[in-house]
């Protein structure tokens, strides 16, 4: 009746696991008590849950990523305790079943439920502004993207109270991850949790691909499009091209496990090394799809806040262009000593070499950007130059790990940890730190604190350098990856410096945390009315903030890429202020919210569940539950409306006259 | 004031790095063992000095330009619409060109004079010495095909004498590594990876698996000794001596059995051809498997797609 799944699944002997499900019980119990209390289920439901707008969806996105930003941050803190701890025989408090499903747990969480939704959700929130769209190109599929990202988030997360995550690592090398060794349902979690999201992901690339090629406002050329927008479009052309390589990667794995088939097994003609090949083929490309949006985040924050032109526009498109492509040539590098020839591994080698000089010319443009620039000191720009500093360094230690002979002695090593968090927090991280402070007041209407900004960031980055400058070091010492003990207590006390720089990145966070709270106190003081707080140069600063829900009322034409800003200087900034009774407005086409989208995100989260504890008739109900609402929503021909254009005109003149209020106060 | 502050504590940060990375001169892969790992010792360094040509302007600048060009400094200049300029455009790929170019032809030279597979050209003419590493859950198995024997979590090699390991793995992947003197390679079932190694001097080193193969995982260490030519007989004798065997496949599938921090054996008989017995133990037309998860040494196999070693 019940598959796999009995009682004994849930892990009432794990002390640790118990109080985190008790506090989340609270929490959640707490939050359906506050919603029932305040009547919000109806709001929450049509104006969020349904929503197909795009800076809703954004949100979500964003609020979901921080969320688990805490959960991934638990996990890194609980092993740096672990190794601070488990020296020269020491055994620490988390046994190896543990810990291995720790690190396993806050690789997938940090890349796939925290980076990737970052990222997307600033691309869904700031993407179709830039362009001058209404929305995206496929606004229902933009909705079941997120549900079916949400669907993964949530069997990640059941994992954790019923049955276990996987404890092969995140990637689940075969053939580890094989039933033969690991026969648990931790593994098929993954598998599920995964490939549900991933199809998600998927779409989004498809959806956003799509927005920018073909729902750019007039006058907005190729060559005319942000560096961010630019960068999201080959994100998503990368995802489009690599996602399915770890969905198809992913099925055959399912296959063995599941139907007995010998893909990756040791055994009837399985070969290991053609997963490893797989899995990093989709896996390089991925640090592209999160890295390349934060590029453009930084090329944006600098260039709004040094108030000059980015320098080199066209040189950074090409370069984004170029990585996109070269990011295709050069997985290989992640398995340098499986015993490839030396004509293979040195051709992988320099082809990540080669990656190193259009990110090189990047960061010159930068610097050339606020070169004759007026630098304002807010926390964009903090964390900005904090990844200038901490990126360079990471790309320097990648290229010495894309040197294959060197590779040989720092593969699979602490160096490794070192390096990818090296790029991934100073790339990856301060990116989406700079990009949620400055577009923040775009999706709220107020600015965030910026004191409580500049103390985040400082947290993170001495955290950062204290957390992985020992990691460095300790590689040299012979320490690998993934060690739930170690005999040499010598390495003791970098681990334990390690530590505090985890402690300090955990204030960092707290401080995020605070910020958002003392933000919100405050919001009235830190009002936004003109939509502009920055002194943008972009599309998105000229509408109101929170933009409308129709985002444009007349969709604006451009002549060049700061068309904003140039507009605001040969008029002092008297074009917003143009006045709504003088302009004719006309109806807005707008899509409907749908309901197929969550409900197809619940079925997802059946399905899933249902086939990790191998619960035939519920997969049934899953699947059949998908389809129907498939069915359903293609049937459905009221999809779309008009917003009438004495509505569009009430909302515009509301705007205008607030305003006049604050020009006039 | 205050934005000067900033950078200060910017610069700052970066100090106390500088000692940290110093004190990793007598680490492991610093103060090598081995001609090979020397020779990677060197080319860490040789690549971390090429890049530091462009990193370290790179740090200069972005704190002399945040600082130089900073809002309210009325003495630089401003020029909002300045944003191309060939000169910089051609320093700033010309340079990373030139350094990326020596990196390449660093890394091909060095991708085929340390490539594991090769032998170590030695100035005698000396026969290199042939040990056979098996990774098992969680123990490393080591094999003397030319002594006849077999130890478990120890191997030990005369010093100067090249080496020549052959690697594979009775279980999932792991990798074999001796941090003092070297190149690590993937071991992996059915595969026979070869690494060439040499100690240039005499000392006991750490090895151990460098990848995640489960619970065990952080006990799957060893001891590797390098001896005098002497040491090394006696140490061999000492192994003979034990009087335990090793046959395939009835103490081997006992050794196979899942075990953490296995305490050192010696095997004093050895299967002959015991390795290609647990090569072929995955490549061979074998009974199909029945159940999933018991016997974790996987002694079944199948003939199609196997490819013979390297």
């Amino acid at each position: 009746m019940f598959g796999k799944l009995t009682l004994d699944s849930i892990p009432f002997h794990e002390p640790i696991i118990m109080v985190t499900v008790a506090v989340i019980a609270l929490i959640g119990a707490g939050g359906v008590g506050w919603i029932s209390f305040n009547r919000k289920w109806a709001y929450l439901w049509n104006e969020w849950i349904t929503s197909i707008d795009h800076k809703k969806l954004g949100i979500m996105y964003f609020l979901v990523a921080l969320i688990m930003l805490i959960r991934g941050f638990s996990d890194a803190i609980m092993m740096r305790t672990q190794q601070a701890m488990a020296a020269g025989g020491a055994e620490g408090y988390l046994p190896p079943e543990h810990y291995d499903q720790i690190f396993t747990a806050h690789g997938v969480i940090m890349i796939f439920f925290v980076a990737m939704p970052m990222v997307i959700g600033l691309m869904n929130l700031v993407v179709p502004l830039q362009i001058g769209a209404r929305d995206v190109a496929f606004p229902f599929l933009n909705n079941l993207s997120f549900w079916l990202f949400t669907a993964g988030v949530i069997l990640v997360n059941v994992s954790l109270f019923v049955g276990e995550f996987a404890r092969t690592g995140w990637l689940a090398y075969a053939p580890l991850s094989e039933a033969t060794y690991s026969p648990g349902v931790g593994v098929d979690y993954w598998i599920w949790a995964l490939q549900i999201s991933g199809i998600g992901t998927t779409l989004t690339g498809i959806n956003f691909f799509v927005t920018i090629m073909k729902m750019r406002t007039r006058g907005m050329t190729l060559f005319r499009m942000p560096i961010f927008t630019w960068t999201c479009l080959v994100a998503n052309v990368l995802i489009v091209a690599a996602f399915p390589i770890l969905t198809a990667t992913i099925a055959l794995l399912t296959l063995d496990r599941y139907l007995d088939f010998h893909f990756f097994t040791n055994d009837l003609g399985g070969n290991m090394m053609m997963y490893v090949n797989l899995i990093w083929a989709w896996g390089h490309p991925e640090v592209y799809i999160l890295i390349l949006p934060a590029f453009g985040v930084f090329s944006e924050v600098i260039s709004t806040f040094a108030k000059k032109r980015l320098f080199g526009y066209n040189t950074m498109v090409w370069a984004t262009l170029s990585i996109g492509i070269l990011s295709f040539v050069v997985w290989l590098h992640h398995f340098f000593t499986m015993g490839a020839g030396a004509n293979v591994n040195a051709f992988f080698g320099i082809m990540t070499m080669i990656i190193a000089i259009p990110t090189g010319v990047k960061i010159f443009n930068w610097l050339f950007t606020m070169f004759r620039g007026r630098l304002e000191f807010t926390s964009p720009v903090l964390w900005t130059l904090g990844f200038i500093i901490t990126f360079t360094l990471g790309g320097m230690t990648g290229v010495m790990l894309a040197v294959p002979a060197a590779n040989f002695v720092l593969h699979n090593s602490l160096f490794v940890i070192a390096h990818f968090h090296n790029v991934i927090i100073g790339g990856v991280v301060f990116g989406m730190m700079a990009g949620y402070t400055f577009w923040f007041p775009k999706a709220f209407g107020f600015t965030l604190d910026e004191k409580w900004g500049k103390r985040s960031f400082w947290f993170w980055i001495t955290g950062f350098y204290l957390a992985f400058t020992p990691l460095y070091i300790l590689a040299f010492y012979g320490a690998v990856r993934r060690m739930q003990s170690y005999a040499n207590p010598e390495w003791q006390p970098l681990m334990i410096v390690a530590w505090v720089g985890a402690v300090l990145i955990l204030c960092g966070i707290l401080c995020t945390a605070i910020q958002l709270y003392v933000s919100i106190r405050d919001r009235r003081d830190n009002r936004d009315v003109t939509g502009d707080p920055w002194n943008g140069r972009t599309l998105e600063w000229a509408v109101p903030s929170p933009p409308p829900y129709y985002n444009f009322a007349h969709l604006p034409e451009i002549h060049s890429i700061d068309s904003f800003w140039e507009d605001k200087q040969k008029t002092q900034g008297k074009a917003q202020l143009a006045n709504p009774e003088t302009i004719k407005y006309s109806d807005v086409h707008m899509p409907r919210n749908t309901v197929a989208g969550p409900v197809i995100g619940a079925f997802s989260i059946v399905l899933g569940f249902a086939l990790v504890w191998h619960i035939w008739w519920l997969a049934g109900v899953g699947a059949f539950g998908i389809f129907a609402a498939f069915i359903a929503r293609i049937f459905n021909d009221n999809t779309d409306y008009y917003v009438p254009a004495d509505e569009v005109k009430r909302i515009e003149t509301e705007h205008h006259n607030q305003l006049q209020l604050q020009m006039q106060a | 004031m205050k934005r000067k502050n900033h950078l200060r504590t910017l610069g700052g940060l970066m100090a106390p790095a500088l000692p940290l990375l110093l004190s990793g001169c007598s680490s492991a892969l610093m103060d090598p063992k081995g001609q090979i790992a020397e020779e990677q010792r060197l080319l860490i360094i040789t690549a971390f000095a090429l890049m530091l040509i462009v990193v370290i302007p790179v740090i200069v600048m972005t704190l002399l330009f945040a600082y130089r060009y900073r809002d309210g400094n009325s003495e630089a200049s401003y020029k909002p619409n300045w944003a191309h300029s060939t000169a910089i455009e051609v320093v700033v790929w010309l340079v990373p060109c030139l350094i990326i170019l020596a990196l390449a032809i660093l890394t091909w030279v060095t991708s085929h004079s340390l490539n594991p597979k090769s032998p170590i050209p030695t100035d005698n003419t000396q026969k290199s010495i042939e040990i056979q590493a098996v990774s098992l859950d969680w123990k490393w198995l080591f094999i003397y095909p030319e002594q006849g024997i077999a130890t478990v979590n120890e191997v030990a090699f005369p010093v100067d004498k090249p080496i020549h390991f052959r690697i594979t793995s009775g279980s999932v992947m792991n990798s074999f590594w001796i941090p003092t003197l070297g190149t690590q390679i993937y071991a992996m079932a059915g595969m026979d990876s070869s690494l060439h190694l040499i100690a240039d001097e005499k000392g006991s080193f750490d090895g151990r698996s460098t990848n995640y193969s489960g619970a065990g995982f952080s006990e799957m260490t060893f001891k590797a000794h390098s001896l005098s030519r002497k040491a090394f007989e006696d140490w061999a004798a000492k192994v003979r001596a034990s009087g335990d065997a090793l046959s395939f496949t009835g103490e081997y599938q006992k050794l196979a059995e899942p075990s953490t921090s296995v305490p050192v054996q010696y095997f004093s008989t050895v299967t002959p051809e015991l390795y290609n017995h647990i090569l072929d133990s995955f490549r061979k037309p074998h009974k199909r498997r029945s159940e999933h998860g018991e016997n974790r040494n996987a002694v079944y196999g199948d003939p199609v797609n196997a490819e013979p070693g390297e």
